[in-house]
């Protein structure tokens, strides 16, 4: 074991990767440097900084029991039923999540669709093409959107977004590809595509900056081999850049997924929070988030309150999958680095 | 690649064919177009935010109550006092957490407990507030057998803990080894070095952090909903029911009537100014004050 007493310059430095062996070693060389009889301070110290690393443990431990045990009664009477009726009936205490589960997946879906290209091309274009003066400001312009609360963005799609839908977008998307039947219906504005597009422009933020970060960490000696090669910048960005970031990118839009899922407040603003299957976009949809906000806190009966609960088990079970699985794609291509901010 | 062999073989370039030169132009100007198409909304959310807002806000609506519904008038007074205690209480419980989770990931978490707790952080980052909400309801609102101001900082303090635990670890990390020899060198028992050397050199880096979490926190509305539940009336108790800025604004804009929307309106901009300001006043303190450091 190197002893810390006597510092090699390769042992210090900003590097996180390199201090966190060096900070390894000194645990153990420990008895080395207590001359100062710290001893009982220094063990209260670690024994209350490592409760609260563990509360971050508990408090998971905690939303689990939570959600498990206040749903049981909904299971119980339910069971897996409770996701394939799309019955919802307060008033008889029939309740099935069907519709909620696919307003959820499809409002999503849309998101998706419209933030993936969108986010990617920023990202491309911000490493890859513009001007580095450029980069900075253009990545925080970005970044502002994620700062904007969702309620506001609510508030925003509810008096701008709608009306301009109901009046531009939709009419124009019914006759162009009404034929699909994705785009029929009355045309009030409100519905599953403006949850999609509002959601949409919040995951771009997520999905961009990630998709950034994977970007820098391509080698840059292979951006230089594919321009040796003649390759033009795009040939160069999709087959040496996009290709080795590939992993991360898909990380990064399933983490954009995570946000869409979970996101509550500017879905239902805008959704119209009606519990039906409609294959129209048109249509007014609800999602679990939205069905949560809308009547968890006028739920009366105690087996209503146990469905609303086990609907955010499920939401809570999808997004830990979901988060999870991009963490590990995204760790995969950015190992090694020093990690920067997450969303 | 077999235009590497042909290349090589001839050393010289083929002249790069219309077709690549137009997909290459064709390529950065979608990027381009891209650019613009995600900076619109940006420009379009703040643009109306502030031309509503700033015509909407006015002295009553800062200092007055809410009126009965459908008469005109009144403000959000007592929202905007009862959002700033709720972000109090939950930056009081959350804080401490975080910052000492980070602590324990940065100095002893090199080991398997770590990663657990990093990727637990991670996990929990993405849970969605709503869920967080109900637990909240489920922990403080069930066992006080009414809803306050205390449930609504329960949930929000519990969305602070994971992005102060990660932020403050990466901060920590980037402090040189060098300096925590040098203290041990000195005879400095651990605890002290951690907290008057390391902290306190990346103590900037870990306000960052901390506001970035307050940030994200004191627009969240869902996790508000059944827990602090809102009110109409003024209140300074911590377990009584309490209106929230987010809250009130969700409120107003699902209302029908026209004054409410525009308070609405004006709610959103104090909301985005209290956000703003009090992360611009504590970045200026901090860069004002003796702290100097590593990040």
């Amino acid at each position: 074991m190197a002893n810390p007493a006597f510092p090699r310059p390769d042992m210090s430095g900003p590097q996180p990767v390199a201090a966190a062996k060096v900070t390894a070693d000194a645990v153990e060389a420990k008895p080395l440097l207590r001359t100062s009889g710290g001893e009982t301070s220094d063990r209260v110290f670690r024994s209350a900084i490592t409760v609260c690393g563990l509360a971050v443990l508990g408090v998971l431990g905690l939303i689990v029991y939570e959600l498990v045990v206040r749903s049981e009664l909904s299971w119980h009477a339910f069971g897996f039923k409770f996701f394939t009726s799309s019955e919802w009936d307060p008033v008889n205490e029939q309740f099935g999540a069907l519709p909620f589960v696919y307003g959820t997946l499809v409002s999503s879906l849309v998101a998706l669709i419209i933030a993936v290209p969108l986010s990617i091309g920023v990202a491309v274009f911000t490493t890859e093409m513009c001007p580095k003066k450029l980069r900075g400001p253009l990545s925080f312009f970005v970044e502002l959107l994620a700062a904007i609360p969702s309620v506001i963005y609510g508030l925003w799609a509810f008096f701008v977004l709608v009306p301009l839908l109901s009046e531009y977008v939709e009419p124009f998307l019914s006759k162009t590809f009404g034929w699909t039947g994705l785009f029929t219906g009355p045309m009030y504005g409100i519905g599953m595509l403006a949850a999609g597009i509002i959601l949409a422009i919040m995951i771009i933020p997520i999905i961009s900056s990630i998709t950034r970060e994977v970007l820098m960490v391509v080698p840059q000696n292979q951006r230089e081999a594919a321009l040796a090669l003649g390759a033009t910048r795009w040939e160069m960005i999709r087959t040496a850049v996009l290709r080795n970031a590939r992993a991360g990118i898909v990380g990064g839009i399933i983490l954009g997924l995570g946000r869409a899922l979970g996101e509550t407040m500017a879905v239902t603003m805008v959704i119209g929070n009606r519990p039906e299957i409609a294959k129209s976009l048109f249509a007014p949809g609800h999602t679990m988030a939205s069905v949560l906000a809308t009547e968890f806190s006028e739920a009366t009966g105690d087996t209503y309150l146990s469905a609303l609960i086990e609907i955010g088990l499920a939401l809570f079970m999808v997004t830990i999958i979901v988060n999870a699985l991009a963490r590990l794609l995204v760790w995969t291509v950015t190992r090694g680095q020093p990690a920067r901010g997450h969303v | 690649m077999s235009d590497m062999a042909a290349v090589a073989a001839t050393t010289v370039v083929p002249p790069i064919s219309l077709r690549r030169r137009v997909t290459d132009h064709v390529m950065t100007g979608a990027a381009v177009l891209t650019v613009f198409l995600v900076l619109a909304p940006l420009v379009a959310i703040f643009g109306y935010l502030v031309y509503r807002g700033v015509g909407s806000i006015s002295w009553s609506f800062l200092t007055q109550t809410p009126k009965p519904v459908g008469e005109p008038g009144g403000g959000m007074a007592n929202a905007i006092v009862g959002s700033v205690m709720i972000l109090a209480i939950a930056s009081v419980i959350g804080v401490p957490f975080g910052i000492g989770a980070g602590i324990y990931l940065a100095e002893f978490g090199r080991n398997r407990l770590g990663s657990v707790i990093r990727f637990t952080a991670d996990v929990l980052n993405g849970v969605p507030s709503i869920v967080i909400g109900i637990v909240g309801y489920a922990i403080v609102v069930l066992a006080q057998h009414h809803f306050s101001a205390l449930a609504g900082g329960v949930a929000l303090s519990i969305m602070m803990v994971p992005t102060i635990c990660r932020t403050t670890e990466e901060m920590l990390l980037l402090v040189p080894q060098a300096l925590r020899e040098a203290a041990y060198g000195l005879g400095v028992p651990r605890w002290r070095t951690t907290l008057s050397i390391v902290l306190r050199s990346a103590t900037s880096g870990v306000i960052t952090g901390i506001m970035l979490s307050f940030a994200r926190i004191a627009g969240e509305t869902a996790p508000l909903l059944f827990t602090t539940l809102g009110n109409q009336f003024w209140n300074l108790r911590y377990d009584q029911p309490t209106a929230a800025l987010p809250l009130q604004i969700y409120v107003y804009a699902n209302s029908p009537y026209d004054d409410w929307h525009r308070q609405a309106w004006a709610g959103s901009f104090v909301l985005i100014l209290l956000i703003v300001s009090s992360v611009a006043a504590v970045r200026y303190v901090v860069r004002r004050g003796s702290f100097g450091g590593a990040a």
